[in-house]
C-alpha cells in the first residue's frame, strides 16, 4: 500500500504542514512585530504590538504541540482561528468608515480572508483527526461502563433495575421513564443547559435475573443504547452489577470535552448513579446530606456549599 | 442555631446557623447535651485534611436527647423514641451493606455520598463522617446546638439516666478507638506494648491494653502532665522523647527485643526533638507536597520487634514520604489500621462503664460552654492549662 493511500498518514502529514505554518507566523510576529502591524493595517495602534506579540507566542505554542504533540492537537489551531477571526473584526469595526482609514480596512480584510482561509484547512484537519479516531463520517459514539456491587440477591436487584419507572430515583440525568402498553417506555432526561431531552426506547433482550438490554427508537435526539448485568457475587456477596452505557454524542470527544467545562463528568456520573442504585438496594433511599440535600436531584458535586444545615430558614427548633 | 463553624486555618467561631432537618426517612436530630473537641478536630482545625471547607461545622463527638425521629428510623427501630437520651457513633453507618454486617462499621458502603471524592485520593471511600470534610460526606458535625443524625435505626445507642454526660461521652469516639487500637494488637501473655501519643485516644489505649493483659505498656509524649495521667490512671511506664533516645530506651526496657506490638495514636502533625527531621516534614506539608508529618510511626515501626504489630489510629489524610517500608517488610511486622468500628466496641464498653471497671472521666480537663468552643480549641491545640480534653456544653 503506498502511504499516500492511507489516510491516517495523510492527516498526520496535513498536521504537521500545520505546524511549521504556526512557527513560519509566530517567528515574524514576535521579531518582525511593526513589519506585522503594517501589513495586516494595524499600525495605527498603541495596544497592536503587544497583540501581535501574543499571537506570535500562541502561535509558537500551536507549532510545539502539533509538531510534538498528539494529531488531536489541531483543535488547538481551530480555536486559536477563532480568537483571530474575533480580534480582526474587532479592528475592521474600529476603522469603518472613516476616510483616512480606508487603505488600512482594506488591508485588514485582506488578513480576515487569509485567516478565514486558514481556518477552513484547520477545521478539515480537525476533523479528519476525529474521524481517524471514531471511523467515518460518524461523531464519536460514547461509551461508559461502571460497576458495583449490590449485598442483595440478583433476583431482588434485577428486579428493581426490570420496572423501568424506578430509574429515576438513582439515575441523575433521568427526570422520569414511563412504560407503556406496548413493552416500549417513553424516557424523559434533563439535557446540557436545563433543555429537556426525550425519546421512546424498548427492550431488546433480557434475561430475567441475569441481564437486561434497551435502545432507543428512532427519531430519538441522542441515540443511546444500555445493557446491565447481574451476576452473584463470591461469597455470598450480594449481586454484581455491571453497566455498559452508549451514547451518540453530537461532536464526539468534542462534545465530551465541552460537556466536562460544564462539570458534567460522564464515566463519574455512571458510577454515581449506581453508588445511588446500591443505597436504595441496601438501605431504601438514596442517602442525602446537607451539602447534596436533594440526593438525585442535587447539583453536581463541584457546587457544593458548605457542611451546614441547609435549606429553608431556621424553624425555630432553638427557641424550645 | 449555634454551631462551632471553621473559618480558615487556626480560627473558628460560634455561629449562629439553620437548624437541621430530617433530610431522610431514617434520619433523627437529637439536641446536644456534651460534646468534645477531638485530637483529629485539630488536623481540621489547622486546615490539613483535604476538603474540608469554611464554614463547615465541627463535631464527631456529641451525644444529647432525640428530638425527632422519621418514620423510617422509628419502623425499624421501634425501641427508639423521642426524648431517649442516645450517644452517636463518629462514623455513619447504614447496617445493611457488607462492611456494616460484618462489624466494619467505619466502611459502611452507603454513608458516603461523596465517595467519588474520596476514592480519588484513596482508592476506595470509608464510610461518613460527622463534620470531618465534604470528602467524608460533608455532614454537618456536632459541635453545635442541634445535629441530625442518619440512620438513626442503627447509630445511636442508648444510655441510662444515673450514667452523667461525662461517663458515657467518650463512647462516641476516643475510647472506643483507644480500645480497638490494642485489640488489633491481639496482645499474647507477654507482650509488650509501646503507645505514641498520651493523648485521649493513647490513654484509652494504655488502658485497654492493659486490661487485655499485656505485661508492660509504654507510653511515649512530650507533655508532662499527660505522661503522668498515663502513668497514674493506666499504670503505663512514661517516656518523655524531649528528654530520652526513644528507640534506645525502648531497646533498653525489652532487653534488645523491641516492643512486641506498638500503637500509633499521634496521626498527621506528629512533632520530633529531632529538628532537622520536623522542619523537613512540616516543610512539605505546609507546601503541601505532604499531607503527613509521620515521624511517631517512622518511629514505632523502627523500634518494633521482629515478626510484631503496629496498629494506626492516629489520623492520616494522604501521602506520606520518608517512609521505612524496608524495615516493615524484611521482619514480618503486622499492620493493622482503621477508623474505629464505634458501632462493634459499643455495647461491650459501656457494659464496662457501667459495672465500674471503666471510668473514662480522668481524661476530661475542661469543661466550656459551646460559645467558648474558640477558646477550647486554643488551649487544646497548643496544650495550655494542662489541656487534655474539652467537653463542651449547650
Amino acid at each position: 500500500m503506498k502511504s499516500t493511500q492511507n489516510p491516517e498518514r495523510g492527516t498526520g502529514r496535513l498536521v504537521r504542514a500545520l505546524g511549521v505554518a504556526s512557527l513560519g507566523l509566530g517567528v515574524p510576529m514576535l521579531w518582525r512585530t511593526t513589519e506585522v502591524a503594517r501589513l495586516v493595517g494595524v499600525d495605527d495602534s498603541a495596544t497592536a504590538p503587544a497583540v501581535i506579540k501574543g499571537v506570535g507566542a500562541r502561535e509558537l505554542a500551536h507549532a510545539a504541540a502539533l509538531l510534538l504533540g498528539p494529531q488531536r492537537a489541531v483543535w488547538t489551531r481551530v480555536a486559536g482561528d477563532a480568537l483571530d477571526l474575533a480580534v480582526l473584526g474587532h479592528a475592521i469595526h474600529e476603522r469603518q468608515g472613516r476616510r483616512r482609514q480606508r487603505d488600512r480596512v482594506t488591508r485588514l480584510t485582506a488578513a480576515t480572508a487569509a485567516v478565514a482561509g486558514i481556518t477552513a484547512l484547520d477545521l478539515y484537519a480537525a476533523a479528519r483527526t476525529a474521524r481517524a479516531q471514531h471511523g467515518r463520517g460518524r461523531p464519536g459514539p460514547l461509551s461508559l461502563e461502571a460497576s458495583t456491587t449490590v449485598n442483595r440477591p440478583p433476583d431482588e436487584v434485577y428486579a428493581f433495575w426490570r420496572d423501568l419507572a424506578n430509574l429515576p430515583t438513582f439515575m441523575l440525568h433521568l427526570e422520569s421513564v414511563t412504560p407503556q402498553a406496548d413493552g416500549r417506555s417513553h424516557w424523559v432526561a434533563k439535557g446540557p443547559a436545563g433543555r429537556k431531552v426525550s425519546w421512546d426506547a424498548e427492550i431488546t433482550s433480557e434475561e430475567t435475573g441475569r441481564r437486561l438490554a434497551w435502545r432507543s427508537l428512532k427519531g430519538a435526539s441522542v441515540d443511546n443504547s444500555g445493557t446491565v448485568h447481574f451476576v452473584p457475587a463470591p461469597g455470598d456477596r450480594g449481586t454484581e452489577v455491571r453497566v455498559v452505557l452508549h451514547y451518540d454524542v453530537p461532536g464526539g470527544l468534542l462534545g465530551r470535552a465541552v460537556a466536562r467545562l460544564f462539570g458534567e463528568e460522564p464515566e463519574q456520573q455512571v458510577r454515581d448513579d449506581l453508588r445511588r442504585f446500591k443505597q436504595v438496594m441496601e438501605t431504601g433511599d438514596v442517602v442525602r446530606t446537607e451539602i447534596l440535600p436533594r440526593g438525585t436531584e442535587a447539583k453536581r458535586q463541584l457546587v457544593q456549599g458548605v457542611a451546614q444545615a441547609s435549606g429553608s430558614a431556621s424553624n425555630g427548633r432553638s427557641a424550645r | 442555631m449555634k454551631a462551632v463553624v471553621w473559618q480558615g486555618p487556626s480560627k473558628v467561631k460560634v455561629k449562629e446557623v439553620p437548624d437541621p432537618q430530617l433530610l431522610n426517612p431514617r434520619d433523627a436530630i437529637v439536641k446536644i447535651s456534651s460534646t468534645a473537641i477531638c485530637g483529629s478536630d485539630l488536623h481540621l482545625y489547622d486546615g490539613y485534611i483535604p476538603s474540608f471547607m469554611p464554614g463547615d461545622v465541627f463535631g464527631h463527638e456529641f451525644m444529647g436527647e432525640v428530638v425527632e425521629l422519621g418514620p423510617g428510623a422509628a419502623e425499624r427501630r421501634p425501641d427508639l423514641k423521642v426524648g431517649d437520651r442516645v450517644v452517636v457513633p463518629f462514623p455513619i453507618a447504614c447496617g445493611a451493606c457488607t462492611p456494616c454486617q460484618r462489624g466494619l462499621t467505619s466502611l459502611c458502603e452507603n454513608s458516603n455520598p461523596n465517595a467519588g471524592e474520596a476514592e480519588k485520593v484513596m482508592g476506595h471511600s470509608p464510610s461518613g463522617i460527622f463534620g470531618y470534610s465534604h470528602m467524608l460526606g460533608g455532614y454537618p458535625g456536632g459541635q453545635a446546638e442541634y445535629v441530625r443524625v442518619p440512620f438513626a435505626d442503627v447509630g445511636p445507642f442508648k444510655v441510662d439516666d444515673d450514667l452523667t454526660d461525662d461517663q458515657v461521652l467518650f463512647l462516641t469516639d476516643v475510647l472506643p478507638t483507644g480500645w480497638m487500637a490494642a485489640d488489633m494488637c491481639d496482645i499474647q501473655p507477654g507482650d509488650v506494648v509501646a503507645v505514641w501519643g498520651a493523648g485521649p485516644v493513647g490513654q484509652f489505649a494504655c488502658l485497654a491494653a492493659e486490661i487485655m493483659g499485656a505485661a508492660k505498656v509504654i507510653v511515649i509524649d512530650r507533655v508532662p502532665e499527660r505522661l503522668a495521667m498515663a502513668a497514674e490512671h493506666t499504670g503505663a511506664h512514661p517516656l518523655n522523647y524531649e528528654e530520652t533516645s526513644v528507640l534506645k530506651e525502648l531497646r533498653e526496657l525489652t532487653a534488645g527485643r523491641g516492643p512486641d506490638r506498638v500503637i500509633d495514636a499521634v496521626g498527621m502533625e506528629a512533632h520530633t526533638d529531632l529538628a532537622a527531621v520536623h522542619a523537613y516534614d512540616k516543610a512539605k506539608q505546609v507546601a503541601k507536597l505532604s499531607t503527613e508529618r509521620p515521624q511517631a510511626l517512622r518511629e514505632a515501626i523502627l523500634s518494633v520487634a521482629n515478626g510484631g504489630t503496629v496498629s494506626i489510629v492516629g489520623v492520616y489524610g494522604g501521602l506520606v514520604d520518608k517512609f521505612p517500608l524496608g524495615s516493615l517488610m524484611n521482619r514480618s511486622v503486622t499492620v493493622r489500621t482503621g477508623q474505629a468500628h464505634v458501632h462493634r466496641y459499643l455495647p461491650d464498653l459501656y457494659r464496662r462503664i457501667r459495672s465500674g471497671e471503666i471510668d473514662p472521666r480522668f481524661i476530661i480537663s475542661h469543661h466550656l460552654p459551646l460559645a467558648d468552643a474558640a477558646h477550647g480549641y486554643d488551649i487544646f491545640k497548643h496544650k495550655e492549662q494542662a489541656c487534655t480534653k474539652v467537653v463542651l456544653t449547650t
